[in-house]
């Protein structure tokens, strides 16, 4: 499961919808081993293309670099999908090289309905995860109602069929 | 002639788990055949099989993507650090 804060999910939503339609990529650092992300790193698309995303090869650098000195590592690599469904393409399966990071999907194909997905890509292969997102911003004393199992600040979204 | 090499996490099973091993050599090339005596199996997973170095690694000389310094005619110094980072792309 992906665990991941309000404000990360919209910083990416936002991202992917300004790019749009290029593809839009970046990360979220966390602390090593701590599988929890806490910094947006919007990353370039050297690509500038509806259909493929790279990261520039020099901001990699400078941003792995980064990360490597405040002791991170990528938790979470995003990329948006402009006109299918945030499922990993078969280039995104043979490329992923990061087996323990959070592979997230965004797709901007609906302009009104955000659709996030996460996966684990490891070996070609891929499996969903549910993702689970937190609001810090809610005030804990608010009067609410929610289902039993859930609270009002989280948002659990279990993995969609097939 | 000591080079560091920086091995990103997917290529650690190819230098018992070390994220970064030293080499030697005078060009990028050399260094990766030098590589793959201690690390076997490192080499071929940056070199296709037409010879080139892959599309989908980056490779840095110190600041520099080998790609503005020759690919794997790359020159190399004493006490240059050479880092490898998977590509991140898809579709």
């Amino acid at each position: 499961m992906l665990t991941i804060s309000r404000d990360l999910v919209d910083a990416i939503v936002a991202h992917a919808r300004r790019d749009h339609p290029d593809e839009a990529c970046g990360i979220v650092a966390g602390a090593a081993g701590s599988d929890t992300p806490t910094r947006h790193v919007p990353m370039l698309n050297a690509e500038r293309s509806p259909t493929f995303y790279r990261f520039d090869s020099m901001e990699q650098l400078r941003v792995w670099r980064e990360m490597d000195d405040r002791d991170e590592e990528p938790v979470v690599i995003y990329h948006s999908h402009t006109a299918t469904e945030a499922y990993p393409s078969r280039t995104d399966t043979s490329l992923a090289g990061e087996p323990r990071a959070h592979y997230m999907l965004v797709s901007t194909r609906d302009p009104e309905q955000d659709e996030i997905r996460s996966y684990r890509i490891v070996d070609g292969s891929v499996t969903e995860e549910p993702v689970r997102v937190i609001d810090a911003k809610v005030d804990p004393a608010a009067v609410t109602t929610y289902m039993f199992g859930q609270n009002q600040a989280q948002v659990d979204y279990e993995c969609s069929a097939g | 002639m000591a080079i560091e090499v920086r091995i990103p996490t997917i290529l650690r099973q190819y230098t018992g788990g070390a994220k970064a091993v030293e080499g030697a050599g005078d060009t990028l090339a050399d260094l990766l055949t030098n590589l793959d005596t201690a690390h076997p199996g490192l080499r071929a997973r940056l070199i296709t099989a037409e010879g080139g170095l892959h599309r989908f690694v980056n490779v840095y000389v110190n600041d520099e993507d080998v790609r503005f310094l020759g690919a794997l005619d790359a020159k190399l110094d004493d006490g240059d650090t050479v880092t490898i980072l998977p590509a991140v792309a898809g579709g």
